[in-house]
């Protein structure tokens, strides 16, 4: 960071250099301020007259990928599950195997075995296995919790990089981080495009990721509206295959299909000497889950009058349950804290 | 490569060789390229660079103001001396205008100058993500032509009659050697100052103690080639452009970081513990290009920049922090300087100084009185500890012995015809334009202006 800070030709390409003259100095929230800002492009190792095998050996992508990992579990909430970053491949597998594994058997032992494997149409199917008022509660109560998590990890965060925690947002730099956010603006190698394999700027993150995440985002909407369908219209799942929320959850599905796929084939291509390989379980476990959801989800849509209707909604549930409990402790943060980043960037920015 | 006639042989991989690679490409001419160096170490001293001046006639997104072809002129007649083709540089400055369009369409991108203390914003134009940035770009645009490129290629003969390219002889670590015969040559390989033995015949045994601030890889083989074999040379052979540099940094290669620009917070002095040269004698760049020769001469070719506590965050950092004591004496220690003599040193210069109100943007009134060498401007005592020190040696930037060319960017023989196929561009013939002295981005404007018009001829040449 030294030699970063005495050199500075890569100020141009993203928002972690301009971040980093702002410092003479750097404190450990500085540090994982600006690792959290840098979006992982590739630019300034492929851009860097002192990048190895240069004897300064500068790799400023693998230094801050490191530091960010190491951040996540900093900030981690409440503290003792910290070490879930650890070896959080193996942490998430087990846990979307163990809720599984109790939506499988709860179903099994709360419902008989005609009902299990019963075929179940019109408004109100699903709920025949489960009753909606238990599905509300459960998975409210783990997005809940997930949320709460989530936001104090945030806190800290924010403290850490030197804003007041009673921050009541000021409009301008809000706005200008959603706008560099929904953009991936910093995802595109200073405007050539991303570096991922080699020298060249092939890569298609950006892309994969804008799938990846509209793709959450779509169904997450699908679901907001399901919710809204029930409880103000008291119009019951599963709708149609022209209703709203069936359309969006598939329009979602196919992105959080396409997306992750093409984020994990990306991870394996990409070259070792940019990424923090001890973390490659982080990435590829919340990857993996994602591309789960969608495609139990999308199992569920199309086999959902038939007997495995079930077991199908069984092992969605399951994974959508897992999802959510280990989203503040697995690599769905990154999201959070970069956002945060652009934030205090973008506040830093107006002066 | 071997047994195949290529229209256009480039000799280098820097700036200078691929405008001109890109320039007869454009033309419908086959090229091949031979960068000397391994892939990482592509591109020479371009590696290196961030920005190019290039005239232009109204403010732009990247340039704050007009830069008139006649002020570009100026600048260049006063940092020279004088020793400038009048009719070469004319015609660069000239051309360096459609060059800022140019070079975009190569691929290469700008951006506003931002931060740093360099006052460029409205002469030079910023390469985004800095000159191996470039280089990438210019690579990724010269393959997609369709131009061959061969790296750790080094050259170690050329075929020369009468004035008239008819091959190279090429040693690759693969392959082994080969010739190469080409329709027309393109020399675009930097200069010498890389090459330590050349520069003790004019430095002595001093040159051992030179830092290269760039590539290993400029050690002028191909410009020995060429003056050996009938090309007329161009510049003074007995100089290189140096600057003061951290001696602490590598012995090649240590580029940008290494710089130290805080003389006028303190004062420096030489291994005996004194004062040889008046700190507060210019503003940058001018102070900025002297002080690698004045420490050039100093014995041993080192001297320390002394100065306190009060200035230490006043100027851009540099790689290495600089050294630290609580007393003038215990930092002579750390320095292996004699403690007397640098209290002597410090204690007089102290005493000279009369106040004033100090600005080191401008030549402020603050300096000694009665005192040899004097400081003229930004003298401050220095009084509170801790105390720091930075030691500096010469950094050798670039040599301006070189090719002599014509407007076509073509070499001339030494009985004053054009050769018949050879051309030249960048460092390799510099001293055409920059016979002396030194404006931040001029390297690369006549790298890539000389490049294009070489690449264009060559072509032209080549299929005629």
């Amino acid at each position: 960071m030294t030699v970063c800070n005495s050199c500075r030709y890569c100020e141009g390409l993203c928002a972690v250099f301009p971040a980093m003259e702002m410092r003479r100095a750097f404190s450990d929230g500085d540090l994982n301020y600006l690792a959290n800002l840098c979006h992982a492009c590739g630019a300034c190792y492929v851009d860097c007259q002192f990048s190895p095998p240069h004897e300064f050996d500068v790799n400023v992508p693998k230094t801050l990928a490191i530091a960010r990992a190491d951040s996540y579990a900093a900030y981690a909430w409440p503290r003792a599950l910290s070490g879930a970053f650890a070896r959080n491949g193996l942490v998430i597998s087990l846990v979307a195997a163990l809720s599984v594994a109790a939506f499988i058997f709860g179903f099994a032992a709360v419902n008989d075995h005609a009902v299990l494997f019963g075929i179940h149409t019109g408004p109100g199917a699903f709920y025949a296995l489960m009753p909606h008022k238990a599905m509300a509660t459960l998975f409210g109560a783990a997005f809940l919790y997930a949320v709460v998590a989530l936001a104090m990890s945030v806190r800290a965060f924010w403290r850490d990089i030197g804003e007041p925690v009673g921050y009541r947002g000021d409009a301008g730099s809000l706005w200008q981080a959603i706008d560099d956010a929904c953009r991936l603006r910093y995802l595109d190698g200073g405007g050539v495009g991303c570096y991922n394999e080699n020298d060249r700027p092939t890569d298609r993150r950006r892309i994969y990721h804008h799938l990846t995440f509209y793709g959450f985002a779509l169904c997450f909407a699908a679901t907001s509206v399901a919710t809204l369908y029930h409880y103000l219209l008291a119009r019951e799942a599963p709708y149609p295959w022209w209703d709203l929320p069936v359309v969006l959850g598939v329009l979602g599905g196919l992105g959080l299909l396409i997306g992750p796929m093409g984020l994990l084939a990306a991870k394996w291509r990409g070259d070792p000497a940019l990424r923090d390989a001890s973390r490659l379980g982080m990435d590829v476990a919340f990857i993996q889950m994602l591309f789960l959801v969608s495609l139990t989800g999308m199992a569920l849509l199309l086999w959902r009058e038939t007997a495995a209707m079930g077991p199908l909604l069984a092992l969605h549930l399951g994974v959508v349950f897992a999802l959510f409990i280990t989203l503040p402790y697995g690599k769905f943060v990154h999201g959070i804290y970069r956002f945060v980043a652009l934030v205090r960037y973008a506040r830093e920015r107006r002066g | 490569m071997q047994g195949r006639q290529y229209d256009v042989l480039v000799i280098g991989g820097g700036n200078a060789a691929l405008c001109a690679a890109i320039s007869a490409r454009r033309s419908g001419a086959s090229v091949l390229v031979l960068e000397g160096a391994p892939k990482f170490y592509r591109g020479g001293n371009t590696r290196h660079t961030r920005n190019m001046r290039c005239a232009h006639d109204a403010a732009t997104e990247i340039l704050t103001g007009p830069y008139t072809e006649q002020e570009f002129w100026e600048d260049l007649l006063r940092v020279t001396g004088g020793e400038t083709d009048e009719e070469l540089a004319r015609l660069m400055i000239a051309e360096s205008k459609d060059i800022l369009n140019w070079i975009v369409e190569q691929g290469v991108r700008w951006q506003p100058s931002l931060g740093g203390t360099l006052s460029l914003g409205r002469t030079n134009s910023f390469f985004l993500g800095g000159g191996r940035a470039m280089l990438n770009a210019l690579y990724l645009t010269a393959e997609r032509l369709g131009v061959e490129i061969h790296y750790d290629a080094e050259v170690i003969d050329l075929t020369i009659e009468d004035g008239m390219f008819l091959s190279a002889r090429v040693k690759r670590p693969i392959d082994g050697m080969a010739e190469i015969r080409a329709g027309t040559l393109v020399a675009a390989a930097g200069g010498f100052e890389a090459n330590i033995e050349w520069l003790k015949q004019y430095w002595g045994e001093a040159a051992d103690n030179f830092l290269i601030r760039g590539t290993p890889f400029n050690r002028g083989s191909i410009l020995k080639m060429l003056l050996d074999k009938g090309v007329r040379e161009v510049g003074d052979p007995t100089q290189c452009h140096a600057v003061a540099i951290d001696a602490r940094a590598p012995k090649f290669d240590g580029g940008i970081i290494t710089r130290l620009d805080c003389v006028v917070f303190g004062i420096v002095v030489n291994r005996d513990a004194v004062r040889f040269y008046d700190e507060g004698e210019d503003i940058w760049p001018k102070r900025y290009a002297i002080w690698g020769r004045l420490v050039a001469g100093q014995p041993g070719q080192i001297a320390y920049i002394i100065f306190d506590s009060t200035v230490l965050t006043s100027f851009m950092p540099s790689l290495y922090p600089p050294i630290e004591a609580d007393t003038v004496a215990e930092l002579a220690g750390k320095l292996s300087l004699d403690p007397a003599a640098l209290e002597k040193t410090i204690t007089e210069f102290n005493a000279a100084v009369r106040p004033g109100t100090f600005d080191h943007t401008v030549l402020d009134d603050c300096s000694t009185v009665g005192l040899t060498p004097p400081k003229t401007h930004w003298a401050r005592r220095i009084e509170s500890p801790p105390y720091y020190a930075y030691p500096v040696r010469p950094g050798i930037t670039f040599t301006y012995l070189g090719t002599r060319v014509n407007r076509d960017a073509r070499m001339l023989m030494k009985d004053g015809r054009p050769s018949a196929n050879m051309f030249a561009a960048g460092e390799i013939m510099a001293g055409n334009v920059l016979g002396k002295g030194y404006a931040a981005g001029i390297g690369m404007t006549i790298g890539s202006v000389f490049g294009r018009i070489a690449g264009r001829e060559a072509a032209k040449n080549a299929r005629n």
